[in-house]
């Protein structure tokens, strides 16, 4: 089971801040069950994917516990 | 140092607080950034960070400044949650042995913030709610900051 967090537009657009999903064992497992409008947007240009807090490109395991974050692009200031 | 807070930001006693007793710093600059009205149109800014991953990013890029500048201290406070305007969103403070130090220090800590740091902050107004992004500017600020092939640029 992994833990999966959106952020900013991304939560909005998902309508859902935390979910927990079954069997992935990896990220490109974990895509292939979101919503296809979300698996969309989370492809997007500058949306970067964290595991477990660490930024990942590509491919990456994803372990029983793992968390999984969304980051559309940032502003803070 | 970096702290995230819901709270307001007291300006005068974050800067009173950070040069306290200091006799090895001989400039602090610090910055304010606060949370316009926009003639109307903006009723307030959510912000929203990603705890504990956010504060390692900052105190990671504080590094990154620390040593890129010589600073010898450097503070970030960083409000989140609901900010009105007139409110202040992030503080920044460097200090440093000689000036250009603390002014390039919090000018590069500034710019890495405003598009690089993982904070979305959306506008309230009037008209609805909207994310906001960063500008192309705020690239371009970024930009002054990249260094040759190899080098330390975050």
């Amino acid at each position: 089971m992994a833990k999966v967090l959106l952020f900013g537009p991304l939560r909005d657009l998902a309508g859902w801040r935390e979910r927990d999903f079954d069997g992935v064992a990896d990220l490109a497992s974990l895509m292939a069950q979101l919503d296809p409008e979300l698996a969309l947007a989370v492809n997007g240009p500058g949306v970067q994917v964290a595991v477990d807090k660490a930024i990942v490109r590509g491919h990456a395991l994803l372990g029983p516990r793992s968390e999984v974050a969304f980051l559309p692009p940032m502003s803070g200031g | 140092m970096i702290r995230l807070q819901t709270e307001d930001l007291d300006i005068g006693a974050l800067l009173n607080q950070f040069c306290l007793g200091r006799t090895d710093i001989g400039g602090v600059v610090s910055f304010t950034g606060l949370a316009r009205h926009e003639d109307g149109q903006v009723t307030g800014l959510e912000l929203e960070a990603y705890p504990g991953f956010t504060e390692i990013w900052i105190e990671e890029l504080v590094l990154t400044a620390g040593q890129r500048f010589s600073l010898l201290d450097a503070l970030i406070v960083h409000r989140t949650g609901l900010i009105a305007p007139s409110q202040a969103i992030v503080f920044v403070a460097c200090a440093a042995r000689h000036r250009r130090q603390a002014f390039e220090g919090a000018d590069f800590l500034m710019d890495h913030l405003k598009s690089q740091a993982p904070f979305w902050k959306k506008q309230h107004g009037p008209g609805g709610t909207h994310w906001i992004e960063p500008r192309s500017i705020d690239y371009q600020d970024l930009d002054r900051w990249k260094v040759s092939p190899g080098g330390a640029n975050k």
